[in-house]
């Protein structure tokens, strides 16, 4: 499989339109034309400036300016789906977040999924050896989007304890939101990073989960400002040349 | 609806062959019907199913192929290497010291174990004496970590069975277990407790009190246990009667542990061949007699009695005395002494920098694992790393028995024999 | 452990034993005898693994626990694999080695049953794993395949030659130069 790291949301390849676009405070956006020049705060200046139909778009892709898209991504980061997937000694660390005493159900995630076709949170906790990683991408790819990946643990974090021939970090193969440091994390730890990934879901629903994937042309809902944009291109399909699992 | 069935085609009765079967549904055994259907001449074709890797009810990533004739397991396969992290090629590359936190981490429930095989077999080659205060340390973390690993065993195999709640009581004990973990070291799992000559520091003020209220708690959370799960009239017809093996058949395949201790067999190296002062307490081992899952379900639930026994013991005999071996060459001086002295100063300056050698030789000592025999295998040249370091992990053997259990039983003994076998994928795949 | 002396008489025994098979050269079965710590330790020829086992398990030495390989890498001949035997009415241990070069890393499966006696069934997986990692072939094992590595992975990991392997530590110096690093 071919290895793109690439940092989250700020793409460093060019967009479908050619723009070359850093990552900007929502609400700078929305109030952005109002300071103009000097008046705007340094780190919030754009190389090039977004005008007209590209600044719509950008708005309309990123930021959470309807109450309908707050409710969802309130409703969808208070009731993550996780997938009851353990693989090592950071499924006992997950086994005690879901006990009595750090009580995941506290937050609603108690509901470890079986089948990956039902859940959307993958939590990899434990050492991701090579004869699982394909598995694993399978596993993945099952389950409905949005989805996101929690990577536990310093094993599939990075390599963790074990720099050898049969680990792989997981970030080769699987796009992760969230790395848990620990070997193994507490199950506070646990708690901190799902409710860091809920805090993320909350302000930004698919955390540029489309530029990550190259799927511009998949949207399901598209706002009536390019919608004759989209009749014209072809929807993208994944990264070419990769497939899913050996 | 008899006389409007017709089955396609041909010239047929008005019944075709597969609703006339249906009909005549018989309650007869399994064998019975198989030898039916050769009489009469059906085709039973034998089904592979594959138990993936990501299953909720093999404990880790086990992969089962299963061969199934109706419901019935006709052969099984299991396919491991899911989660094989190369620890013992790690351990090859890192000084005597340095390896313990890599082994570790080996059989993810019993990290205290692992970690006294390799100490064990580390002070044997090198001949270093454990103080008696260190040995009665590791007895009690020892058998802390047999319980706590029986827990888990108990509320996942419970989990598989169907009984969601023992599952949270098992873990409410098991946090009293890491808290006292915590106290001791600092951490809740693979804490490096362990080291060659003893123990890392010695234990804390409040750690005998708190010691003292688990082991006056831990036998009524058995009693509950054992009240909800014994007479279960599910519990029964899942795991009485089924998938037993008799011992000499486990003892050609290798089985220790539990599981051959189910079978009638009392074979236990904490009383066999005592290591690390466990002849000092009396303890009784729980035997069973048929070797059904019943028997190992029972067997393990007894062996927390049996433990928290010990526990009683070597608190109270506890002795005084250093926590770790006096030889400066093996284990680091006590912090106080480096400023004072000139050879603390060098022998902790090549401790942590090149760690110590030990003279060559090979040697395998075997413990008693929660699971069975552990026995860690280590071979020096006489440098600072070991030449090679390889633990045999009781799950690994003790999987070869799996199929030889769940020949002609069905598949949800399939489920209940795989949660009684306990198997640790970290400890099979290393 | 059967102590020193008791070693040696049992490697008596079991050479005058293979001298008295061998109808050609006479090869002797056991090659050494080690009191170590403690501990006995035979070291025998290759060819004779399974009667050695047998005889062995004649003498009490009935349970198998576990089958191990070793890579003595400078020195030739370099594979060697143990064998860890215990007698449980004695509680008696003892260990078998013998010793493959690289070139001629073959030996004969203890695990199935053969004309000359029963096999030792525990012998199964364990004898899989080295050969899996150390590359030693068992010839007459039924079913012959690597159990920890994905099956159609090359080399033998376990050897002292083959590489630890795994991921550059990514440290600011040489993130630029890492491969897969964002910039």
């Amino acid at each position: 499989m071919e290895v793109k790291r690439e940092p989250l949301g700020a793409g460093a390849s060019a967009d479908a339109s050619g723009l070359r676009v850093r990552e900007m405070g929502s609400w700078q956006l929305l109030r952005g034309a109002q300071l103009e020049g000097a008046n705007r705060p340094g780190h919030l200046r754009t190389e090039e400036e977004l005008v007209g139909d590209d600044l719509e778009r950008y708005v309309h892709e990123r930021v959470l300016t309807t109450t309908l898209d707050k409710t969802v991504a309130w409703a969808r980061s208070n009731s993550f789906f996780p997938l009851a997937f353990g693989l090592a000694c950071c499924a006992m660390e997950q086994f005690h977040a879901a006990g009595p005493r750090m009580d995941i159900a506290r937050f609603g995630y108690e509901a470890f999924r079986a089948s990956p076709r039902q859940a959307d949170l993958i939590i990899l906790a434990g050492r991701v050896s090579i004869k699982m990683a394909p598995i694993i991408r399978r596993l993945y790819d099952q389950m409905l989007e949005p989805k996101w990946a929690i990577s536990m643990g310093a094993c599939c974090s990075s390599m963790g304890v074990f720099n050898n021939y049969a680990l792989v970090p997981a970030d080769k193969f699987l796009p992760i939101d969230v790395y848990i440091p620990g070997c193994p994390p507490r199950p506070e730890a646990l708690m901190h990073g799902v409710l860091k990934l809920r805090k993320m879901v909350q302000d930004d629903p698919d955390m540029g989960w489309r530029e990550r994937y190259d799927a511009r042309g998949t949207e399901e809902v598209v706002p009536e400002a390019f919608a004759e944009q989209r009749a014209g291109a072809e929807p993208r399909r994944a990264p070419e040349g990769e497939e899913a699992g050996a | 609806m008899t006389a409007s069935e017709e089955s396609g085609g041909t010239s047929a009765p008005t019944m075709s062959e597969y609703r006339r079967r249906e009909q005549s549904v018989t309650l007869a055994p399994v064998d019975e019907q198989l030898a039916e259907g050769a009489e009469r001449d059906t085709h039973d074709e034998l089904l592979t199913l594959n138990f993936g890797p990501h299953h909720p009810a093999t404990h880790g990533v086990l992969r089962l192929l299963v061969t199934l004739q109706g419901e019935v397991v006709r052969d099984i396969k299991p396919i491991i290497g899911y989660v094989h992290t190369g620890i013992e090629k790690t351990a090859e590359d890192k000084s005597y010291w340095k390896v313990i936190p890599v082994i570790e981490r080996m059989d993810y429930l019993a990290y205290y174990f692992n970690a006294m095989a390799y100490c064990a077999a580390v002070e044997a080659l090198a001949e270093v004496e454990v103080p008696p205060r260190a040995q009665y340390l590791r007895v009690i973390h020892l058998e802390l970590n047999r319980i706590a690993s029986h827990l888990i065993w108990l509320g996942t195999s419970a989990l598989d069975l169907g009984a969601v709640s023992i599952f949270l009581y098992c873990l409410r004990e098991r946090e009293l277990i890491l808290d006292l973990f915590e106290m001791s070291s600092g951490a809740r799992m693979h804490t490096r407790y362990f080291q060659v000559g003893g123990v890392i520091e010695d234990i804390p003020r409040g750690f005998e009190a708190r010691l003292r209220e688990f082991i006056e708690v831990m036998p009524g959370r058995a009693d509950e246990y054992g009240a909800i799960l014994n007479s279960n009239e599910i519990i029964l017809q899942r795991l009485r009667g089924t998938c037993p093996l008799d011992a000499d058949t486990l003892l050609s395949l290798g089985v220790t542990g539990p599981l051959l201790r189910a079978a009638g067999h009392p074979w236990d190296l904490r009383k066999a061949d005592p290591y690390s002062s466990y002849e000092h307490f009396d303890f009784k081992i729980p035997v069973g007699t048929t070797g059904d899952n019943y028997d190992r379900y029972a067997v393990r639930l007894a062996e927390i009695y049996e433990s928290v026994k010990i526990l009683e013991q070597a608190l109270d005999g506890l002795p005084e005395g250093p926590h770790i071996t006096e030889d400066r060459k093996i284990a680091l001086p006590p912090r106080h002494e480096l400023a004072t002295s000139m050879e603390a100063l060098i022998h902790h300056f090549k401790l942590v920098t090149e760690g110590f050698r030990v003279p060559p030789g090979e040697i395998y000592l075997p413990i008693e694992s929660p699971r069975g025999e552990l026995g860690c295998y280590v071979r020096s040249d006489g440098s600072s790393k070991p030449a090679r370091v390889h633990m045999r992990d009781p799950s690994f053997v003790n999987l070869q028995a799996l199929s030889h259990m769940v020949k002609g039983s069905y598949i949800a003994d399939l489920i209940a024999t795989v949660a009684m076998l306990d198997p640790i994928l970290g400890g099979i795949d290393r | 452990m059967p102590d020193a002396t008791g070693l040696e008489l049992i490697a008596r025994d079991l050479r005058a034993a293979a001298a008295a098979d061998a109808t050609d050269a006479p090869s002797s079965a056991v090659v050494e005898t080690i009191f170590f710590r403690g501990r006995a330790t035979l070291v025998v020829e290759s060819a004779h693994i399974r009667t050695v086992l047998a005889s062995l398990r004649e003498r009490g030495y009935s349970f198998l626990c576990s089958v191990h390989g070793v890579d003595h890498y400078p020195h030739e001949p370099r594979l060697g694999v143990c064998y860890e035997l215990l007698d449980m009415r004695t509680v008696d241990r003892i260990t078998v080695k013998l010793l493959l070069g690289s070139d001629a890393a073959e030996v004969d499966s203890v695990y199935p049953d053969g004309e000359d006696g029963r096999g030792w069934p525990t012998a199964n997986h364990q004898e899989r794993e080295v050969y899996d990692m150390f590359g030693v072939v068992f010839r007459g094992h039924p079913d012959l395949r690597r159990i920890l590595m994905p099956e159609d992975y090359e080399g033998h990991p376990l050897r002292r030659d083959f590489p630890i392997g795994g991921e550059p530590v990514i440290f600011t110096y040489n993130e630029h130069t890492t491969l897969g690093s964002a910039q």
